[in-house]
């Protein structure tokens, strides 16, 4: 049923336009979203028919296979976009291009590694079932077709079936009342934002006759507008739907709560995988889209939202006491230093973005898979003092727990060191030397956060006994999924050209409107 | 262990011997210097706590094998050659014109020989007293990364060893130091984070901005950069100061130093060696190597400010340093004098004050790196370091007392001691080019006597009071340790010509790249009354100036 939402919508939009009929659909170009979306509705399917009898690993192996076929389709895709250039599809609702492929591939890892950290974590707090994965399978195929969205619409729909499958997740944890709060909170503002957006969407489409991307992108490139301030009202109300999203602030509030209230895993797909997604709509429509005409419109206010991210997460974060908080917060200033790539509104731009999304993905996933394994039955102690002591009880979880601090601190030779030397590029290439310096003091500023937490798991010694007591059980899933996490941290940052290269290339097939 | 380092060393000798230099420099030695200590860090973290008396064998091993590596680079250095040497240029990040370049010269080779043999020094000379294991791993990995910071050509990738050095170094302060430890390590970490946030979008807006005005494409690389020149001197100018901002931290220059004396008292003794030897070196070298090589025009702009903050470090760090009651902080202000005199001879603009200015970073690490290990061995026996609970050691422990009065009076800076020649050059640089800054550094080198002397007095001299009797005699293994640097300190105090032979093809190709660039630039020396015999045989006329420099010290101070 959903399939033919996404399949239906762009007939519907350009119902006036087409000219004949039913546009043709090319099914392998949706082939990554298809397995994904399939692959939840069969799970879910099996699961019913074999009625319980199927073994507690099973709906998660299962998705770690979904996720990697789905990430095995995207290699011919790949070829393909890299010999023949960038396309549309589906009467252009879709666009088949190297950056879809590339954030594709994010929430692809994303999922994998939300899926190892769920088989321990449901199994521990006694939360078994097949739905933590189907929705989890879903949500992600809405992220692939936002990703990939050409058509205003069609992002919504993306965004809505992302969106929903992510509200209902956060409220999964049946045994927490503070799941079931975050799981409200998050449905209530999401709600709001996503009619903020719609609201945008349709203001744009009343000032430019067309909800196509590239249509309004061409409108914008050949029609002078006499009276731009429908338009205007349209990037305002439009950005502010996708700075709930990926967590700037001012539009922030829910993600401290959201993210402490909410099942580890969950969280740690929600950092990496819907954030991504959300960035991936908002360089679609803002740098591809309006960039070439109206950068000098919108870039204003999303500096604002970077310097406002950069500030509040950096500074909020470093007076949290709950190391859930803390990433929460941290996780804003990432957004923050990713709108300064956004800002600078270039091709280099959006492969830094690309770059910091992916080494992001890793670094996130990789602190949430501890969160999750420290937060023993009940997913609760997430205070800092719960981590004091770490260092000597568990020296290797604390070891790998300080690569992950030290990366997203930017420290060279991890990723999280080009992530923010290809964002300062990239906007230094613009010319905002003020931005790039907000950005890296800000960097500074939350540098000590990291070391909070640093100096609880090392420099204090005197809970270390209690530690050693309570047994911290690393189930086979999680620190599959760290060493996962550990590798990316530092491949990216030791061995970084054939990334690069590849946002490069992502970016350099892009579906756009050229005069 | 020994054997293997003679083995090592011997090998590389011979086959230097046996296919003549070529082979050497063929010999990727840098990549070497970089990569041993790594692989010991690796297979220290490899080897299972149960087997915890490996973990320093290990360590001292490698180091050793480093050690000698970076000697046997010092043997194959060509002499008279001004330019890099040992050069590896590969690419890294392509796109983005980033690459793997390494090199050494006659500036930075003498601070990879002292990183080379202090690490040694330092490990074997400070006791551990809770996992090992950490600790010597970190230990390595700061090995690794200080040599890497020494030796590369490339903007990015500096950039990425210099902040990689606080890693190991945050843990050793915080994992090992003493009672105020985590403030002190935070506090390191975040100032020099911060100095190094500037210095980021300056390297980046300069390698944007050479890229623009080239027209081809962006290249990270150092060498590059300074030869084009290409940017305006408005932009030179803000970009120098976003370096400089990073450097000052790190040398430390006076606003931006309280960070030091913090991190080197809390610090466990040999990372108080390491900090001083070396890792305060890196804002002096920075100075010079990215500072003057890349902004010349801006670096002769800013002169006058920053030798002015050296002249401060100088006078303040002396003050600072007669008033403390601990033995420790002591040492660590007198580290902020010394980094003052470098300041100073470095943006004096001549030949000497240049030559002084890296004849003192090595200097001062060998006597400033002996005098924490001596303050540590004092701190080991008698568990306190203040001033006023020690009392009369020279009567119980004499010969631990004279190799303090050596290493003390080399730091002092006293003719035919290691300490003088580098100091006298800056003088004599500073005269020549701005004479008032010199005349208010002097009173540094009164100052430094006077609060080691009186330290020396109050420790050492005096009654033996009660708790002191028991204080043990240096021993034997601890006089092996510090031997090496008694000898250079001697060595290097009565002949340090093979430094300076070493150094001046590369000083004079830097100051004639600042002549070139800098317009109205005018490179003023002192020059001596009349040279001596064998200089005018030799054709050289500054050569062997520190020989001159304590005959004709009268002659050229009366002179200017």
């Amino acid at each position: 049923m959903i399939a033919r939402i996404v399949q239906d919508a762009p007939v519907q939009t350009l119902a006036a336009e087409a000219a004949s009929g039913t546009p043709e659909i090319i099914w392998s170009a949706i082939a990554p979203n298809l397995i994904l979306m399939l692959g939840g509705v069969l799970l879910l399917t099996v699961v019913s028919l074999l009625r319980g009898k199927s073994p507690s690993w099973f709906p998660a192996v299962w998705t770690v296979v979904t996720a990697s076929l789905a990430l095995i389709a995207l290699i011919p895709l790949w070829a393909r976009v890299q010999d023949e250039g960038a396309q549309t599809v589906m009467a252009g609702a879709v666009g088949l291009d190297g950056f879809s492929l590339f954030v594709t591939g994010i929430i692809c890892l994303s999922v994998i590694m939300g899926a190892l950290l769920l088989e321990g974590y449901v199994r521990r707090e006694g939360l078994e079932g097949a739905e933590w994965y189907v929705l989890l399978l879903l949500s992600a195929s809405g992220g692939v077709t936002m990703a990939s969205a050409n058509d205003l619409i069609v992002m919504f729909i993306g965004l809505e079936i992302l969106s929903v499958a992510a509200y209902v997740l956060t409220a999964m944890h049946s045994k927490r009342i503070s799941s079931q709060e975050a799981g409200l909170k998050y449905f209530v503002l999401g709600a709001f934002s996503s009619a903020f957006l719609l609201y945008g969407i349709a203001l744009t489409y009343g000032a430019t006759g067309s909800t196509n991307l590239v249509r309004i992108q061409r409108f914008l490139s050949d029609t002078v507008l006499t009276q731009n301030g429908l338009l205007l009202a349209g990037f305002a109300f439009m950005l502010v739907g996708f700075g709930f999203k990926i967590g700037a602030a001012p539009f922030h509030t829910w993600a401290p709560d959201v993210y402490q209230g909410a099942p580890s895993p969950v969280t740690a797909y929600m950092a990496s995988g819907i954030k991504a997604a959300g960035f991936a709509g908002l360089l679609r429509v803002f740098v591809v889209t309006f960039g070439p005409t109206y950068g000098a419109d919108w870039r204003p206010m999303v500096y604002a939202l970077a310097v406002l991210s950069l500030l509040v997460g950096s500074f909020m974060a470093i007076v949290q006491t709950n190391v859930k908080r803390m990433l929460a917060y941290s996780s804003i200033s990432h957004a923050g230093f990713i709108l300064v790539a956004v800002e600078a509104s270039s091709t280099q731009g959006t492969s830094a973005a690309l770059f910091y999304l992916l080494a992001y993905t890793f670094m996130v996933t990789g602190s949430f898979a501890i969160v999750t394994i420290m937060g023993r039955t009940g997913d609760g102690t997430h205070a800092l003092d719960d981590y004091r002591g770490l260092g000597r009880a568990r020296p290797g979880l604390a070891l790998i727990f300080t690569v992950f601090l030290l990366a997203q601190a930017g420290v060279p030779f991890t990723a999280g060191f080009l992530s923010k030397f290809y964002v300062i590029n990239s906007v230094v290439a613009e010319g905002q030397y003020a931005l790039a310096v907000i950005a890296m003091v800000s960097a500074v500023v939350a540098a000590f956060l990291y070391l909070r937490v640093v100096v609880a798991m090392y420099f204090s010694e005197d809970a270390a006994a209690e530690l050693m007591e309570s047994k911290i059980k690393i189930p086979v899933g999680a620190s599959i999924a760290l060493v996962i996490a550990v590798v990316g941290t530092l491949w990216l940052g030791i061995l970084p050209g054939a990334v690069t290269n590849l946002a490069n290339d992502a970016v350099a097939q892009l579906v756009a409107f050229k005069s | 262990m020994i054997g293997t380092l003679l083995n090592s060393s011997t090998q590389i000798l011979a086959s230097k011997v046996a296919e003549e230099a070529t082979s050497v420099s063929d010999f990727p030695v840098i990549p070497a210097l970089i990569i041993t200590p790594l692989i010991g860090a690796v297979i220290i973290a490899l080897i299972p706590r149960s087997r915890s008396d490996l973990y320093k064998q290990i360590a001292v091993i490698t180091s050793v094998i480093t050690g000698a590596f970076s000697i046997a680079m010092l043997v194959a250095f060509k002499t008279e050659d001004s330019g890099y040497q040992f050069v590896i240029d590969q690419p890294w990040i392509s796109d983005l014109g980033i690459s793997l370049h390494f090199g050494v010269d006659g500036i930075s080779l003498f601070l990879m020989v002292l990183t080379g043999v202090i690490f040694p020094i330092a490990l074997l000379g400070a006791k551990v007293d809770h996992d090992p294991k950490p600790y010597y791993g970190w230990l390595m990995v700061l090995m690794a990364a200080s040599m890497g910071v020494f030796s590369s050509l490339d903007l990015v990738l500096f950039f990425a060893f210099f902040e990689l050095v606080l890693v190991p170094m945050y843990f050793l302060i915080g994992l090992w130091g003493h009672s105020n430890r985590v403030y002190a390590a935070t506090k390191f970490f975040l100032y020099t984070m911060l100095g190094s946030a500037f210095m980021l979008v300056g390297l980046v807006s300069l390698a944007v901005l050479n890229a623009r005005a080239m027209g081809g494409p962006i290249t990270f690389d150092l060498v590059e950069i300074a030869k084009n020149q290409a940017i305006s001197v408005t932009a030179g100018r803000w970009i120098f100061c976003a370096f400089a901002v990073a450097f000052a931290v790190k040398v430390p220059l006076f606003p931006l130093h309280t960070w030091l004396p913090d991190a080197h008292t809390e610090a466990p003794t040999a990372g108080s060696v390491i900090l001083a030897a070396v890792m305060l070196k890196l804002g002096t070298y920075g100075f010079i190597r990215f500072g003057l090589d890349l902004f010349p025009e801006a670096s002769h702009w800013a002169a006058p400010v920053m030798m002015t903050l050296g002249v401060i470090g100088i006078i303040y760090g002396a003050i600072c340093a007669t008033m403390q009651k601990d033995l420790k902080r002591l040492v660590a202000y007198s580290s902020i004098a010394h980094l003052g005199f470098i300041v100073l001879g470095v943006f004096a603009f001549s030949v000497q004050g240049l030559e002084g200015s890296i004849l003192i970073m090595v200097n001062h690490g060998i006597s400033t790196g002996a005098l924490f290990l001596l303050v540590g061995w004092i701190y080991e026996r008698r568990h306190t370091r203040q001033i006023a609970e020690l009392s009369g050691l020279q009567k119980v422990a004499p010969i631990f007392a004279g190799v303090f009065t050596l290493v003390m009076l080399s730091s002092i800076g006293v003719p035919g001691l290691n300490g003088f020649p580098g100091e006298f050059l800056v003088l004599l640089g500073s005269f020549a080019s701005a004479r008032w800054w010199g005349v208010v550094a002097v009173s540094g080198v009164i100052l430094a006597a006077l609060y080691l002397l009186w330290a020396y007095q109050r420790v050492f001299h005096g009654p033996v009071t009660e708790p002191n009797k028991g204080f043990r005699e240096l021993r034997l293994t601890e006089g092996l340790v510090i031997a090496p640097l008694l000898v250079l300190i001697v060595f290097l105090g009565l002949y340090p010509k093979p430094m300076l032979d070493r150094i001046e093809p590369s000083v004079e190709r830097l100051l004639a790249h600042v002549d070139a660039e800098v317009d109205g630039f005018e490179l003023r020396e002192v020059k001596f009354v009349a040279p001596l015999p064998g200089e005018v045989e030799a054709g050289h006329t500054e050569a062997g100036h520190t020989e001159a420099g304590k005959t004709e010290a009268g002659h050229t101070e009366g002179k200017p």
